[in-house]
């Protein structure tokens, strides 16, 4: 995997060059966390596909060992390795790796020690196992690590293999932690290779190569672990990306009515002659009662969405608005909202 | 179309033999809610409840009067009957079992070790195993006649199931004399059994890993061997006691693929462990009163009404029926699908709200809804 892999035509660079700007110039490392539900893995995914528009080559990664990656691009389970998933919007390839703690531990023994033997006898001592699960920070390390390096390969002429990686990370409660491994492996190495090794990835997340991004819905528990998040991210210094404000319903009534329906005051008399003016004759009435009140739901929905946008806003982050789609996440709702971020600037 | 059975909370919660309810479902669905509104239910019917929350969000923590982790089941105010309700402290948890078992010197030298302090804080799988290990401790106070436990927000449902196996296998057996010999024989690398793998093992994880570490889990390792001596024998007292006939599990999902999938493997799995199910709860079902008016029909007449330029809110409020009951059938395709795959498990809804719960009187309506005597028309 670490062999120089597709050898870019030499005009390659120049059809890299976008036309247009966007948010994230610059950015090669894209680290999506959310709140479980929240889409997490959905947003990452189009993220991808959306950075990868135009000819570009971009890598998802996944960490959790879930295959959701697999699942969304409706694939057989990911190996250890970098497979081609999806071709994006005008041309482009999405690559997908499912990263696992145990095989990462190893390519690291073999790439830095040359000891790919000695670590196949170790795994089925379950020494491997034992170690990327309880020594502190290590599994985080390798992870991490997994990612810096695929940012950080290049070709034989010097061209970075991916214009960008994407990476699916754990959830927002949980992000700073993995992410600030240098802190993590304190605990067990001061000194040596895995501090080492810890200090360049730190080095590739600290820099403006790399950014955070949260994903979040309009509801309450979410936008209060995503405005959480970006403070402790904030505190340890870590690069604060944008805020993906995923499935988002827009108001679907004009604001007086939005208003009478929160106060039950919408002219239930006049809903009824309407619906019996549109030719459904039956139970109209009841009808009426019943549209009356999924506007209030809907009046009440609303005012939420808009308190929670307030508290989003707070925090001073770019924000990428995704709606909502009625007919679930599909492969074509991934580039529906690949060219919804798009047409945001966030890729 | 399949109709599933029903699941009837109250026929379980009424049960004296249900003695502990499991929630558990995948992150995000709602687990924690329908812990504390089936504790609530359970109170206001009679029973002495405890619930074990896993990490609430914070209203909902205020709405059953719990202010901090501190490990102790408290009183809730403002319930008819007994609830009581605490939110684990899954590091506290795990002190306290070392302390516990070890004379004071070793328990420190245990508490400080960095290896001990990422598996008690850190490490996925701890607060599953600690949650299970608080359940176990609060079943045999024998304080409470139902234990109701909401499972941690895991990477994988299944975490809960694994994580006192995976413990288990940590801390005990061959890999534990392996990383223990070199200790027992004074530090000197003598063993004939072992001098192959230790070998190795020293030299890899030394050049890789650093001296100190290596010793740093020598000492842990050594330290542990004698605390948790017997720690699968705890991991497999807590396994029987989930598979014993007092204990029900509730499988919580949402209307979405991925938690349906979850809740799927959930099932197989509870029954390939001879766990007992006692039905699925789906959250956040989008139900109408107008349910006989079909998205078809209902964006026909919207257009009907548009197109002739009058009755301007109704034709919005006929668009927003029509998006409701798309909603609506497509929920219903997901639960018709799990229910094809699994046609004996009794499921309940438990509608959308346009709020997240923050009080007990929302809880309560959880409960009445989850009962199927549902209050209000569908949010």
């Amino acid at each position: 995997m670490y062999s120089p892999g597709d050898v870019p035509e030499p005009d390659d660079n120049l059809a890299r060059v976008r036309a247009r700007d966007t948010d994230w110039d610059g950015v090669r490392l894209h680290v999506v966390t959310g709140k479980g539900g929240t889409g997490k893995t959905t947003v990452a995914a189009s993220l991808a596909l959306a950075l990868a528009a135009e000819g570009r080559k971009v890598l998802l990664i996944e960490v959790e060992g879930r295959q959701g990656i697999a699942q969304l691009f409706d694939c057989p389970p990911l190996p250890y390795e970098e497979r081609k998933v999806a071709v994006a919007p005008e041309g482009g390839d999405v690559y997908a790796l499912a990263v696992d703690p145990e095989e990462a531990m190893l390519e690291y023994l073999e790439m830095f020690y040359n000891l790919r033997r000695a670590g196949r006898a170790l795994t089925r001592l379950g020494l491997i196992d034992f170690a990327t699960t309880i020594a502190p920070g290590l599994r985080d390390v390798l992870l991490t690590g997994k990612a810096s390096e695929a940012v950080r390969r290049k070709d034989k002429k010097g061209h970075f293999i991916y214009d960008a990686v994407v990476m699916d990370a754990p959830p927002t409660g949980r992000i700073s932690r993995f992410l600030n491994v240098n802190a993590e492996v304190a605990g067990l190495a001061k000194v040596g290779p895995i501090r080492h090794h810890a200090d360049t990835v730190m080095k590739v997340i600290r820099s403006p190569e790399t950014a955070v991004h949260f994903v979040t819905l309009l509801e309450e528990m979410p936008v209060q672990e995503t405005v959480d998040g970006i403070a402790d991210l904030r505190q340890i210094g870590l690069p604060v990306g944008g805020l993906m404000i995923n499935m988002v319903r827009p108001p679907m009534l004009p604001e007086a009515d939005l208003a009478a329906a929160l106060t039950d005051e919408l002219d239930v008399e006049s809903i009824r002659m309407g619906v019996k003016a549109a030719g459904v004759e039956d139970d109209a009435a009841e009808i009426a009662q019943a549209l009356a009140a999924e506007a209030a739901d809907h009046a009440r929905r609303t005012t939420l969405q808009g308190r929670e946008m307030a508290r989003l806003a707070d925090t001073d982050v770019p924000q990428y608005e995704l709606p909502h789609l009625s007919d679930g996440m599909d492969l074509a709702g991934l580039y529906e909202l690949a060219d919804e971020l798009r047409r945001q600037g966030a890729a | 179309m399949k109709v599933p059975p029903v699941f009837d909370i109250d026929t379980l919660i009424d049960d004296p033999d249900t003695k502990i309810i499991v929630c558990c479902g995948s992150g995000g669905v709602g687990k924690t809610t329908t812990a504390a509104a089936v504790g609530v239910r359970a109170a206001e019917r009679g029973r002495d409840v405890v619930v074990l929350t896993v990490d609430p969000a914070r209203r909902l923590a205020q709405a059953l009067g719990l202010s901090e982790l501190d490990n102790t089941p408290r009183a809730v105010e403002g319930v008819e009957g007994d609830l009581y309700a605490m939110m684990l402290d899954m590091k506290r948890t795990f002190d306290e079992i070392v302390e516990a078992h070890a004379d004071p010197e070793r328990a420190q030298q245990i508490l400080a070790n960095p290896f001990y302090q990422s598996l008690s804080s850190s490490l996925s799988g701890t607060q599953e195993y600690m949650a299970m290990e608080k359940l176990g401790q609060l079943h045999r106070s024998g304080d409470w006649d139902l234990i109701v436990v909401d499972t941690p927000p895991s990477r994988s449902a299944l975490d809960f199931l694994d994580a006192p196996e995976r413990m288990g296998r940590f801390l005990d057996g061959r890999l534990i004399k392996l990383l223990m010999a070199p200790a027992k024989a004074g530090g000197r690398f003598g063993m004939k059994v072992v001098t192959a793998g230790f070998g190795m093992f020293t030299s890899v994880i030394t050049k890789v890993l650093g001296g100190q570490l290596i010793r740093d889990m020598q000492t842990f390792v050594l330290a542990f061997d004698t605390v948790f001596g017997g720690f699968r024998e705890r991991a497999d007292q807590t396994y029987r006691l989930l598979q014993a006939p007092g204990t029900a599990f509730l499988v919580v999902a949402a209307p979405e693929p991925d938690a349906l999938r979850e809740a799927s493997y959930f099932v197989e799995r509870l029954a390939e462990e001879h766990m007992p199910m006692a039905g699925l709860v789906v959250n956040r079902v989008h139900r109408s009163d107008a349910s006989h008016l079909s998205a078809v029909r209902s964006q026909a007449a919207a257009e009907t009404l548009e197109a002739r330029g009058s009755h301007q809110l109704t034709a919005s409020l006929l668009r927003l029926h029509a998006e409701r009951m798309h909603i609506t059938a497509r929920e219903s395709r997901l639960r018709e699908s799990f229910t094809s795959s699994h046609p004996s498990v009794p499921v309940a809804t438990v509608g959308a709200m346009a709020e997240d719960v923050h009080d007990l009187e929302g809880l309560r309506a959880i409960g009445n809804d989850l009962a199927g005597e549902a209050t209000e028309p569908a949010a």
